[in-house]
């Protein structure tokens, strides 16, 4: 039974450094007593160290951050919020933001990956929007090992788990495997929501007086400190920290979903903010800090799930499924009436105060009396950055040339890496239908949705080649945010934004720093050329063993609007005859492509070079075409190459192809040059497409066939589509179930 | 015709019900909360899928107790035609208005996917517009699809013709005897695990579903003119 009187007393705070087991820095400690001009106390040393945290406060991600553009004129609300939002006309708007939950599903990946689902589903309902989709991104190590195929199976069983239950589908996401991920997996999760513009919300706390309520589920000790142990490397002691992993009920959170989203109608609501990282000591200062006020709130009224819990342990729990909200005073009752119906209770814990202070009462006494403002601004930390050794030796390497004898074989092996073969395995766990919405289930470039009672639908995608950003961070972040509207494009929509989650290793290597600023820098001169803006995003930096940093991957979540959903495009061949172009030349770009992985099994020499302008003034052409009819099936190519998008375009359909090409067969099929695509056309549309797109190269046509052809200038190489298909589909389902 | 959708908390596939039925078929319908406690002015009633109660017990053993299910048992009684998909399907099991149970899925994992379905018996009110044996492409999306029942109630089941939808080609769930819908006695209450009102819109994939509530309305209308003319 913990007791307030077993915490370490103001003094010895300072004098045994309890605050650096508690995640504050020497330097932290002492701007902490300035700003409050005394010892802090352990309630108060510990609201400072969670909202401190690197996951809270951005302190260190902050200056590589403002390289982003934020603004654009469809942006309704930019990072800083739950989530941002973004017009798609009508007086509607989608809301949307990824985030990420590595280290909870690094020790506990069931629930970790759940409530990394559940959370990041409160950060777009509380801007009063209805979620609509959900779309995940995962890296694994090498399912060569047992922990890592548990890992796998049970981060997809927990998105699985939350995401059916609450009936929100999930259309989309990617899955990638590589040996820097063993021990460090990545759980980056998006939501994408649908709102009327007159319905969005805020988290502020304004209006002197107003009742600060709270909502959903009891506060237990699940979670405490879980944003101050996501800010710190992975380790064999990680183990330990397994009580800082939450506990998702997906059931509480739908029944809290519709209660606020009806809430969100009421003119009483003021703000509404998630309890999230940090819990209730997030949500009550930066809800106090945004509308520059106090908040005064008796935690004795809050909703406990466990008897005696400390100050401590209320502010710093991460239970799962509650909300903050602020309410005009007098309006108690009504609130409370509409989430009984949903038998949920709605509580009366503290009201908003002038003075700029979070004080917080425990037993009659103040237990903390700390400046809002000083929680939500941690003090800035500008890391030293070092250009690694391995980026210069790979940019002076000379090219790397493949040596291939059997290219059927090969083009079999790459189609069955866990990488690139299909995630079928995954996505029928996952409810990608239920909304009887989606228009694109999972497989195609990107997936879309329809937006119900409009003729419009919304793309969505998530994205990153984190080898190319292991060779080449700047160029690799153009390609991430490129190659994501490239797939939006692909499906016939307009790309209009993104979320992006930044995970990397620890900044505090200089080497790791440069990655991120340096990967952030490309990003944003690929949001600001395809005009793209940034509009919310999480950072997850530690991501790290004993065994060294992961890739830098930055994952890009972006949605496009569909204008008319007669736009919508698949990656698959459609019929018999039609005509097959390629556009963009196949130059021998193979550092970290995904041939280059098979055959040396490592990444190495220069990443592919990514002209921004021939970027943009492609994917304009190839929606041109798509919007004008003249396209019958678009493909990006990306990794793996022209093989790949070739035979993925053929899976799941009837047909084949027969294609020719000028030059040797190894760059044609693998090289993995960018602003590529492969895009079949039907022989009316022949003349005004070619007239659109000047530079896309007739190759051939698709053919009522099981054999892929493919022609060379003195070779040919001939691929049994049904064959490489099983192997394809089936690779994955036959690593987990021979090893399990 | 007008139709009841009941809404249970966790109910998730509610919406998609009220849709298939207002703009698939055009018909009046209604969410109705499960704490009301009469259906009375209702024709026909739906019960969707979801998780209701979280199902974090047996699927459906909380919500039989629902304040609405002496209602919709009272319906079944006057024989308004009452539908169960997916998890109103387990409910309709708790119930006692279908006979077996439902397992986890064999292989134990949540699956997803639009399956082939075998219309074993198209003299319902509810597959008259089907072909008998016909094959439909109708999604399922369940964690505990695995129909189970003693061999005594698998005999009536076939003897009475009352497995109304097979799997066809591979079982998805582990089933016993691919049943993926089945029939009361009397004919107006089924219970099935594939989602009709997921296939209602040719948009999405696949508009077989929708045959399945036009059936229902083409035998509500010829019942009403039955009872008009009698």
């Amino acid at each position: 039974m913990p007791l307030t009187h077993l915490e370490p007393s103001p003094e010895q705070i300072e004098q045994e450094k309890v605050y650096r087991t508690m995640g504050l820095t020497e330097e932290e400690y002492q701007k902490v007593r300035k700003l409050l001009g005394r010892k802090p106390n352990y309630t108060e040393t510990g609201l400072f160290s969670v909202m401190w945290s690197e996951h809270c406060s951005y302190k260190t991600s902050k200056p590589v951050l403002k390289y982003f553009p934020t603004t654009g004129k469809h942006v309704l609300q930019g990072p800083g919020e739950g989530a941002g939002i973004v017009d798609i006309g009508d007086r509607q708007a989608v809301v949307f933001k990824i985030e990420s939950h590595n280290h909870p599903s690094a020790i506990e990946p069931y629930q970790g990956a759940a409530t990394g689902v559940g959370g990041i589903i409160r950060d777009v309902f509380s801007m009063g929007a209805r979620p609509v989709a959900l779309l995940d991104s995962l890296r694994f190590g090498d399912l060569d090992n047992a922990r890592v195929r548990y890992l796998f199976e049970e981060v997809v069983s927990g998105i699985a788990g939350y995401g059916n239950c609450i009936g929100i589908p999930t259309v989309g996401g990617e899955l990638q495997f590589d040996p820097c991920y063993n021990g460090n997996p990545l759980v980056n999760a998006m939501c994408v929501g649908i709102m009327n513009h007159e319905d969005i919300q805020v988290g502020q706390a304004r209006g002197i007086g107003n009742t600060v309520m709270y909502v959903g589920a009891s506060t237990g000790r699940d979670g405490i400190n879980g944003a101050t142990f996501a800010s710190e490397e992975i380790s064999e002691k990680s183990d330990e920290k397994r009580s800082a992993v939450q506990v998702g009920d997906p059931f509480m959170e739908k029944l809290l979903v519709e209660a606020c989203l009806e809430l969100t109608k009421h003119e009483a609501l003021v703000g509404i903010q998630d309890m999230g990282a940090a819990g209730l000591v997030s949500s009550a200062s930066e809800m106090a800090a945004k509308a520059g006020v106090g908040i005064h709130m008796n935690l004795d009224l809050i909703p406990q799930r466990e008897t005696e819990m400390t100050p401590y342990e209320m502010m710093l729990s991460e239970s799962q499924e509650r909300m903050l909200i602020v309410i005009k005073k007098g309006s108690e009752e009504e609130i409370k009436a509409i989430f009984a119906r949903w038998g949920l209770h709605a509580v009366a814990v503290g009201e908003v105060i002038e003075e700029e202070v979070l004080r917080l009462e425990h037993k009659g006494r103040i237990v903390a009396d700390v400046p809002s403002d000083a929680l939500a601004s941690a003090p800035v930390r500008h890391m030293p950055s070092q250009v690694p050794a391995s980026y210069i030796e790979n940019q002076s390497a000379p090219a790397w040339e493949p040596e291939i004898h059997n290219y059927e074989k090969t083009i079999k092996k790459l189609l069955s890496q866990p990488t690139l073969a299909s995630k079928e395995w995954v996505t029928r766990q996952y409810d990608y239908m239920v909304q009887t919405n989606t228009v694109v289930a999972p497989g195609s470039d990107a997936a879309v949705v329809r937006v119900r009672g409009t003729k419009k639908g919304l793309a969505m995608t998530t994205d990153c080649n984190a080898k190319y950003l292991a060779l080449d961070p700047g160029e690799g972040g153009k390609i991430a945010v490129a190659e994501a509207a490239r797939n939006i494009v692909c499906s016939g929509a307009v790309p209009l934004a993104i979320t992006d989650c930044l995970n990397f290793g620890s900044p505090e290597n200089p080497e790791v720093f440069w990655q991120i600023d340096e990967s952030v820098k490309g990003m944003a001169k690929a949001c600001t050329v395809l005009e793209t803006p940034v509009i919310s995003g999480n950072v997850s930096l530690y991501n790290e063993t004993d065994r060294g940093a992961i890739d830098p991957t930055p994952v890009v979540g972006m949605v496009g609007l569909v204008e008319d959903l007669d736009h919508v495009t698949t990656a698959l061949f459609k019929h018999e005859g039609d005509l097959v172009y390629v556009i963009g030349e196949a130059k021998p770009e193979f550092g970290g492509s995904a041939l280059q992985l098979l055959l040396d099994g490592k990444a190495s020499g220069k990443a592919p070079a990514l002209d921004l302008e021939l970027e943009k003034c492609r994917q304009a052409q190839v929606l041109e075409a798509i919007k004008s009819g003249y396209v019958a099936s678009a493909h990006d190519i990306s990794e793996g190459g022209l093989a790949v998008a070739v035979a993925e375009s053929a899976f799941g359909t009837e047909l084949g192809c027969d294609l020719h090409f000028d030059k040797n067969p190894a760059e044609e099929l693998f090289s993995e040059t960018q602003s590529r695509y492969l895009i079949t056309v039907p022989k009316a549309a022949q003349k005004e497409f070619e007239t659109l797109i000047p530079d896309a190269v007739l190759v051939g046509a698709v053919t009522k066939s099981e054999q892929i052809n493919l022609a060379f200038a003195s070779s040919t190489v001939t691929l049994n589509r049904t064959e490489l298909e099983n192997e394809w589909r089936g690779a994955l389902s036959c690593i987990m179930s021979a090893k399990n | 015709m007008k139709t009841a959708v009941i809404v249970f908390p966790g109910s998730n596939c509610d919406q998609d019900m009220y849709y298939a039925i207002k703009d698939g078929l055009g018909e009046e319908v209604d969410y109705v909360w499960h704490a009301e406690t009469s259906l009375d002015g209702y024709d026909a009633v739906m019960i969707p899928g979801g998780f209701s109660y979280g199902d974090y017990l047996r699927s459906g053993a909380i919500a039989r107790f629902a304040g609405i299910m002496p209602a919709v048992i009272q319906a079944a009684k006057e024989g308004k035609p009452v539908l169960g998909v997916c998890n109103g399907f387990q409910i309709l099991l708790e119930a006692g208005l279908l006979p077996g149970a439902m397992l986890k899925n064999k292989h134990l994992k949540f699956i997803c996917e639009t399956v082939d379905l075998q219309v074993k018996n198209n003299d319902t009110q509810f597959t008259k517009l089907y072909d008998q044996d016909e094959i439909i492409r109708i999604p399922i999306a369940h964690g505990e699809g695995n129909y189970f029942c003693d061999d005594a109630t698998l005999k009536k089941l076939q003897d009475n013709n009352r497995i109304v939808f097979t799997y066809s080609g591979k079982n998805p769930n582990g089933s016993r005897a691919d049943i993926a819908g089945i029939i009361n006695e009397t004919g107006n209450v089924l219970g099935m695990m594939p989602h009709p009102e997921r296939a209602a819109d040719a948009l999405l994939g696949s508009d077989d579903g929708l045959r399945l509530f036009q059936s229902i309305l083409n035998h509500w209308r010829e019942s009403a003119h039955a009872a008009y003319t009698s």
